[in-house]
């Protein structure tokens, strides 16, 4: 067993409680916290798989800006104690019958179609730096990337126009 | 695979001391300031404590940690204790990336005088700052005092919103020198500095910097009329000068980066015949930055915090938007 071997599973064991963890939490808090340590352990694996790009990426993005605003939220409507409101009784049976559907078709996947599941070769040494992902970004994938910008851009306009005071009516509501 | 212990070595002796000059040069920090900011307002300052107060640092300590630790009965106890930690953390580790000199020669061996040479260094720098906006927000948050929540989102909101500007001013640099290693950034400054050629996001750096460590005239959580002490309200003793010694390692932490991408970094006169001389250099440096930081805070008012967020997003971000591309149209232009 080599050390890479033996930090994975420690980060794995890692990232299973943390996501345990979140959905056992009973206060929305310690679920944000829970969430944000998993996406840290995320980062953690990118770097070991010799993409620090992608983990610097992924804390900054995830850990630092979206997860704050989840917590922003949380404690601005105060909804950290999950409150014993009704439940719609269809949603569990379902919800047990679809993770049954998708465990049924992974084993499926895994136990057929093994062939298709190689172990990948290590990644060159400058994949995954920030000039190759940029000239990738910039010309293999420019139209995705600009699409997503331009979806990027309607989500903001979007947000101002719905916050923004209506004039005409005298202001707030 | 073969480790080299003696490398192994050489990092763990490079760590303990860059955090053990980072924890004693925290408490001169605010000697420094007090001192300073005493000078420009015609005061005396400490002078008690030892010969010319020299040793007010240390009984400063020694009362932070003799005070009583107060927990208040109602807080999230585990994230009111971790909060502080949480604040420190990045603070100390965002300086494993700046680089304070070159290879020097000891007993025989070329030994690098930085932790870190990564190619994702200001990515780096980003990550590890938007990660220390938790320490505040939770602090607010375990308190469960009105003042702490309003303080803590402030704060939150403050560097967040800052925290924009801040990544779009570490682009020019970026841009000159071609990388993102600051290694690489501090050598394309070895004729000219970079504030020379971003004069303006020099300026939008040190201002959004002055906001990231809840500096003045950005320090909101001592706005006491409002918040009587913002998110660390109700947190006394050790736990206290935790947030404190957050505070001004961040100082000296984001003044090292700004020193780093602006100012040549470890380059000066003579360091490549002597590159001894290059820890030196940077650490005059970090002192001239710091020295206008207090500065700023021994003449300025505060912002109001409406207005603080507006020049946030309508007047710094798009100075930032702007410098990045005239940066990069001329850089096109001229073929660099």
């Amino acid at each position: 067993m080599n050390g890479e071997l033996i930090l994975f599973f420690v980060l794995a064991i890692v990232a299973i409680s943390a996501a345990l963890g979140m959905l056992f939490s009973r206060n929305a808090v310690y679920s944000a916290l829970f969430l944000i340590l998993n996406f840290a352990t995320v980062a953690v694996f990118f770097l070991l798989l010799g993409a620090p790009f992608i983990a610097m990426a992924q804390v900054t993005v995830y850990a630092g800006a979206i997860m704050v605003l989840f917590l922003f939220v949380i404690m601005l409507l105060g909804a950290e104690q999950i409150q014993h409101q009704a439940r719609r009784g269809w949603q569990r049976p379902l919800a047990m019958l679809l993770t049954l559907v998708l465990l049924a078709e992974s084993a499926y996947l895994i136990f057929t179609r093994s062939d298709v599941l190689t172990v990948l070769q290590p990644a060159a040494a400058d994949y995954g730096s920030p000039q190759s992902i940029g000239m990738l970004l910039f010309s293999e994938y420019l139209l995705p990337f600009e699409v997503t910008s331009i979806l990027l851009l309607a989500a903001m306009v979007g947000a101002i126009v719905l916050v923004k005071e209506d004039k005409k009516s005298g202001g707030q509501k | 695979m073969v480790i080299d212990w003696v490398l192994v070595l050489e990092w763990v002796v490079k760590s303990i001391l860059l955090v053990f000059i980072l924890l004693t040069g925290f408490a001169y920090t605010t000697f420094y300031e007090r001192k300073l900011a005493a000078l420009i307002q015609l005061r005396i300052g400490p002078n008690r404590a030892g010969p010319g107060g020299w040793l007010q640092p240390a009984a400063d300590g020694v009362k932070l940690i003799f005070k009583e630790e107060f927990t208040p009965a109602e807080a999230y106890k585990f994230v009111f204790v971790l909060a502080p930690i949480i604040t420190v953390v990045p603070a100390i580790v965002i300086m494993a990336v700046v680089p304070w000199g070159d290879m020097v020669n000891l007993f025989g061996r070329m030994v690098p005088l930085y932790l870190a040479d990564i190619n994702v260094a200001v990515l780096y720098i980003l990550s590890v700052a938007s990660v220390s906006v938790y320490g505040i927000v939770l602090a607010g948050w375990a308190s469960n005092n009105k003042y702490a929540m309003l303080g803590g989102l402030r704060s939150s909101a403050q560097m967040l919103s800052y925290e924009l500007a801040l990544g779009l001013a570490f682009i020019g640099p970026i841009l000159i020198a071609g990388s993102m290693s600051l290694m690489d950034i501090v050598e394309a400054q070895r004729n000219v500095w970079f504030i020379v050629y971003q004069p303006l996001g020099a300026i939008i750096f040190y201002i959004a910097m002055l906001a990231e460590v809840n500096r003045a005239p950005f320090d909101m959580p001592e706005a006491e009329q409002e918040l009587t002490a913002g998110y660390h309200t109700e947190y006394s003793g050790m736990k206290f000068s935790l947030f404190f010694m957050g505070e001004y390692i961040k100082m000296a932490a984001v003044s090292g980066i700004f020193a780093s991408l602006f100012l040549g970094g470890f380059r000066g006169p003579f360091v490549d015949q002597l590159p001894g001389l290059g820890p030196l250099y940077f650490f005059l440096k970090i002192v001239a930055s710091l020295g206008v930081m207090i500065w700023i805070r021994a003449t300025m008012p505060r912002l109001r915090y409406d207005r603080l967020m507006a020049f946030g997003w309508k007047v710094l971000l798009p100075l930032a938007l702007l410098n990045v591309l005239v940066t990069a149209v001329v850089i096109v232009a001229l073929g660099l």
